[in-house]
């Protein structure tokens, strides 16, 4: 084959000075064994062709791509590579030499060792499809994932997750669309943005025979919790399903849970409730109020944050018929031998699902975030019911203590206390300031200030959401609020 | 040729309980940072911060187990699941099951990207954002599409999101009402009827030509009409077989005022070879976890890539990553946009392993990957038709590029030995399974193989005598193929289960609970 020269992709906007390593590879490419001409020439003999040419004439000239790729590389030796990939990747800061306080759908948990080093596994990074026999031990994982989870939640049924916590609320409201056959779903004003973007492309648009239209259910300004009288408004026969968030966006444990799940169970519709489940530990799980359908995400169970990469949205009901098969997810059932001898796993009602019956599935599924679920039910092994008890309630002390510090300092002023989880508002109307400006500065002190929700809930002013979970020490916090101090104080 | 030349194989056996069965009262496998005592004192209980009600009344009834009995535990089933990494993965057609460089999984593993947050500042992640522009760049250039995202999560979630910018587009021009219709073929991936389904579309699928096994253009002008919304289809289909008129397919179309989103699962064997703009296409879709060589991970984290014309780069979901010459940006100011598919950007892992593996291999090493990829399934085509009991479909079609779908008809009706016993035979020689193919079965007893370019002439050897020692196995002992596996942890189990709800179990705690309803041994 031709030898390997340097290639600079002439439009590239690659800043770093790529220096042309003369990589001694021979002819062989270390990924591609049949790279080398002896394995190559072989195989086209037995073919029966010259060259590959021949076998491309199946594809017509006109369509065929005529000048050669316009790309950089090869860096085909792998200390070049590393050099520079990681040369690129020292231009982040990370959350670990800083001090973080954003979450709003992904924090900064510790994730553990054991995790890390499961996930880490060849077996099970580079498996895929495999069935019942061959991929026993990723099968195992995945039930044991489903159970645990079903003991965190007090639910007997959970899905392998989907994409993300948005898609799981999206695909939670369509089964409720389709169990109830109404076509309006409820949604609480305090349900985070990103998600609900997400769940928009499940639900509109209006021009289509399918289309779900959304109402939004307000909420009080004051204490956060969801309007019940706005409820009441907008409830009706069409409604399929309320769809609320607890704790909610903006950390707030909604308690009216049953109140809700009243209303909208005597409306004869279905309450979806979505979920952290690291807050399960302290909080009742969304059954004990009434949910019929609960998802939410596995991030917070021992995935890293990996730029918003480290996400996966669980659906969880009860074992009835009318929700199994509704479910588009992929879901895993333990199943007993022919022969008694033991049991194995595979796919419950599969035929529910594209791979079966292609556009009359329910809805689509694919591949999603299988790794990730393992990392999950390892996870929740190590803890246990006391480490998910214990995490909560740290978080819950570590959460307000960082409140009590920043509510202290003037001008600062924390939104809906005192029943909030990991996450609280913090707003800077009475310093002059622009969250904007704050984090800004905060990062001079090597610090990331919360979430800006200032144009996503305009009515709560110039606001942000701060994230306090395990990772955080007293002396973390006490460095936010001395920071917040000097940056408001300039 | 002789058993001998089998690898004696034979699975993991560690017979693990399920981990709820594990463990006892009282044993931990991680401990908890405590809460420091200032901070006790200054707030008290955590339970005074939860409302009236709203506590968790019992503990969770999660399993209790030491640190090490959980590695090992996990350990044990990571041994007992046949990654790509350990076997000859030819079987599993549409998948790609390629190498993931090791070097790759240690770029993902860096701090510098795990703890990396999405919502930080953008002058705190340039190192990502330039890696995700230029990977968008570089898809650019090998589809010839203007704009790509990398937001889906998986490829039949990037089937979606095209399928969510036809809707779009169409309903800004005020004709969704009427353009109700997609056009797939049902050699096409499964998604590509599913996702515009789920859109709200009607679905219309192209049957295939017996003999050439491609869907006819007179069958698609026959669909086409004024109700036509898009087209959504694979090429080469998943048989393998590249449709010559796949452009012509496309003018139809568009001349009928519909989009055509080209589904690029299946384009390993593509690499400089043709693009998805020069055969007219309005969008596509990537699946950076097959292709673009980012592992598995046992069903994802994966990433559906989507690219588009740049009239229509306005409708990707946002935020786009852009370049201003000096800085990187996330823009969301796209005023047609769909909005958003999936929360923050998408699985990044992907993107940056894909980056490293795209300049790995350089321009010609691409186009490398793809003619190794079409030698390899041409080669195998020679050599597993002297199997007996073997046929492919559409013989007509003598070169295949990515993959090849077989018939294993012939061995069913000559040993009553289905696709499905085969596949659980193949498994007991140290190779994965292979994937007989979607349904509807317009092939019967099919299988769908897919020799990419990670593998060598002599792993292609071994894994034709595989299905050659089984359907010769089948002949003279179709019993033994019947009831495999045989060197497997488990026997075979009992299927039926799986979807009666008497049975079916999705948790620990529904298994036990129906198991004692029916008054059954508790394991």
């Amino acid at each position: 084959m031709k030898p390997r020269g340097y290639h600079l992709l002439p439009s590239s906007r690659i800043k770093e000075v790529w220096v042309a390593m003369s990589a001694n590879v021979g002819e062989g490419h270390p990924y591609i064994p049949n790279s080398v001409a002896r394995a190559r020439d072989a195989m086209l003999r037995e073919i029966g062709v010259k060259d590959v040419e021949e076998l491309l004439a199946i594809i017509p000239e006109r369509l065929r791509f005529s000048r050669r790729l316009s790309l950089p590389g090869p860096l085909t030796a792998e200390p070049d590579l590393r050099r520079h990939v990681e040369g690129i990747l020292k231009k982040n800061r990370n959350c670990r030499e800083y001090l973080s306080f954003l979450g709003a759908g992904c924090w900064q948990h510790y994730v553990p060792a054991v995790v890390d080093e499961i996930v880490h596994r060849a077996e099970f990074v580079t498996a895929y499809a495999g069935n019942t026999y061959s991929d026993l031990g990723k099968w195992q994982a995945f039930f044991e994932f489903q159970s645990m989870m079903g003991e965190l939640l007090e639910m007997d049924v959970v899905s392998l997750p989907t994409f993300d916590w948005g898609c799981a609320a999206g695909f939670a409201i369509r089964m409720a669309s389709r169990i109830t056959g109404r076509d309006e779903v409820l949604i609480s004003w305090t349900v985070s943005p990103e998600r609900l973007a997400v769940i928009k492309n499940f639900c509109h648009s209006e021009h289509v025979p399918a289309h779900i239209s959304i109402k939004r259910v307000g909420y009080d300004v004051k204490t956060g919790l969801l309007d019940l009288e706005d409820l009441k408004t907008k409830i009706s026969t069409r409604t399929a399903a309320i769809y609320f968030e607890n704790p909610s966006y903006l950390g707030l444990v909604e308690s009216q849970g049953e109140e809700i799940s009243r209303t909208i169970h005597d409306n004869g519709s279905e309450c979806i409730v979505g979920v952290d489940p690291i807050s399960l530990g302290v909080l009742a799980p969304p059954a004990e109020y009434g949910a019929d359908i609960v998802c939410g995400d596995i991030q917070s169970l021992g995935l890293h944050m990996n730029y918003g990469g480290g996400v996966g949205g669980f659906i969880a009901s009860r074992d009835e018929e009318r929700y199994v098969s509704e479910y588009p997810t992929h879901l895993v059932s333990i199943a007993n031998t022919e022969d008694g001898t033991g049991f194995g796993f595979g796919f419950c009602t599969h035929e529910r699902t594209l791979y079966t019956v292609r556009e009359k599935g329910k809805d689509f599924t694919g591949t999603t975030v299988g790794l990730w679920t393992i990392a999950a039910a390892v996870y929740l092994a190590l803890m246990g019911p006391a480490g998910m008890s214990e995490i909560g309630e740290v978080i819950v002390q570590k959460s307000h203590y960082a409140a009590r510090l920043l509510s202290e300092i003037p001008g600062v002023r924390v939104l809906f206390t005192p029943y909030f989880f990991k996450e609280f508002v913090v707003n800077f109307d009475d310093t002059g300031k622009t969250v904007r400006e704050v984090n800004r500065r905060l990062i001079d002190h090597k610090i990331f200030g919360g979430k800006d929700i200032t144009s996503e809930f305009p009515e709560l002013g110039s606001s942000s959401i701060y994230a306090v979970t395990e990772i955080h020490t007293r002396d973390d916090l006490d460095r936010l609020a001395r920071s917040l101090e000097a940056v408001l104080g300039e | 040729m002789s058993e001998s030349k089998m690898r004696r194989y034979h699975a993991h056996v560690w017979e693990e309980p399920i981990i709820m069965q594990m463990g006892s009262e009282g044993e931990r496998g991680i401990a908890i940072p405590i809460t420091e005592k200032e901070i006790r004192e200054t707030v008290g209980s955590a339970q005074s911060y939860i409302p009236a009600g709203m506590s968790r009344r019992r503990a969770a009834a999660l399993p209790q187990i030491s640190q090490p009995h959980v590695l090992r535990h996990y350990l044990r089933l990571s041994q007992q699941t046949l990654g790509m990494a350990l076997n000859i993965d030819i079987g599993m057609g549409t998948c790609t099951m390629k190498y993931s460089p090791q070097v790759n999984e240690e770029l993902v593993r860096l701090p510098q990207f795990t703890d990396l947050h999405p919502f930080q500042d953008e002058d705190t992640v340039q190192g990502i954002l330039q890696i995700m522009y230029e990977f968008s760049r570089m898809m650019c250039e090998i589809s010839g599409m203007d704009e790509f995202t990398f937001q889906p999560g998986g490829g039949a979630h990037g089937i979606y999101t095209n399928a969510c910018m036809i809707r779009k587009y169409h309903a800004l021009n005020g004709e969704l009402n009427q353009r109700d219709e997609i056009i797939s073929t049902i050699f096409s991936h499964p998604a590509d009827a599913a996702c515009p389904a789920t859109a709200g579309f009607k679905v219309v699928s192209l049957y295939p030509d017996p003999e050439t096994g491609l869907p006819g253009l007179e069958a698609l002008k026959a669909a086409v009409s004024k109700r036509t919304a898009g087209l959504m289809i694979t090429n080469p289909e998943d048989t393998g077989i590249f449709n010559p008129m796949i452009d012509e397919f496309v003018d139809i179309v568009h001349e009928a005022g519909g989009l055509c989103a080209y589904d690029q699962a299946n384009s390993n064997a593509l690499f400089g070879i043709a693009r998805a703009k020069d055969a007219g296409f309005d969008m596509c879709h990537f699946n950076i976890h097959k292709a673009f060589s980012s592992p598995h991970g046992c069903m994802g984290p994966a990433c559906g890539a989507v690219g588009t014309r740049k009239e229509l780069a306005d409708y990707l979901p946002v935020p786009i990553v852009t370049f201003d010459g000096a800085r990187y940006h996330l823009d969301y100011n796209r005023k047609n946009s769909i909005g958003k598919v999936r929360c923050f950007f998408g699985n990044v892992e992907t993107i940056l392993r894909a980056y490293a593996w795209v300049i790995g291999m350089g321009p010609d090493g691409l186009r490398e990957v793809s003619e190794t990829s079409i030698i390899n399934t041409n080669y195998m085509i020679k050599k597993i038709l002297s199997v007996r009991g073997v046929t492919m479909a559409y013989p007509k079609q003598t070169t295949r590029l990515d993959q090849v779908r077989f018939s294993l008809e012939t061995l069913r009706e000559d040993t009553g030995v289905t696709t499905n016993d085969v596949a659980r035979r193949m498994i007991d020689f140290g190779v994965q399974e292979y994937f007989t193919s979607h349904h509807p079965w317009i092939v019967p007893e099919p299988f769908l193989p897919e020799p990419c370019d990670t593998y060598s002439k002599e792993d292609i050897d071994y894994w034709v005598e595989v299905i050659r020692h089984v359907c010769e196995e089948a002949y003279r002992n179709p019993e033994t193929v019947k009831t495999a596996p045989h060197n497997h942890a488990i026997a075979k189990i009992n299927i039926r289960d799986l979807d009666d709800p008497d049975k079916y179990a999705m948790t620990w705690r529904a298994y036990m609970r129906k198991s004692k309803s029916r008054g059954g041994k508790q394991r």
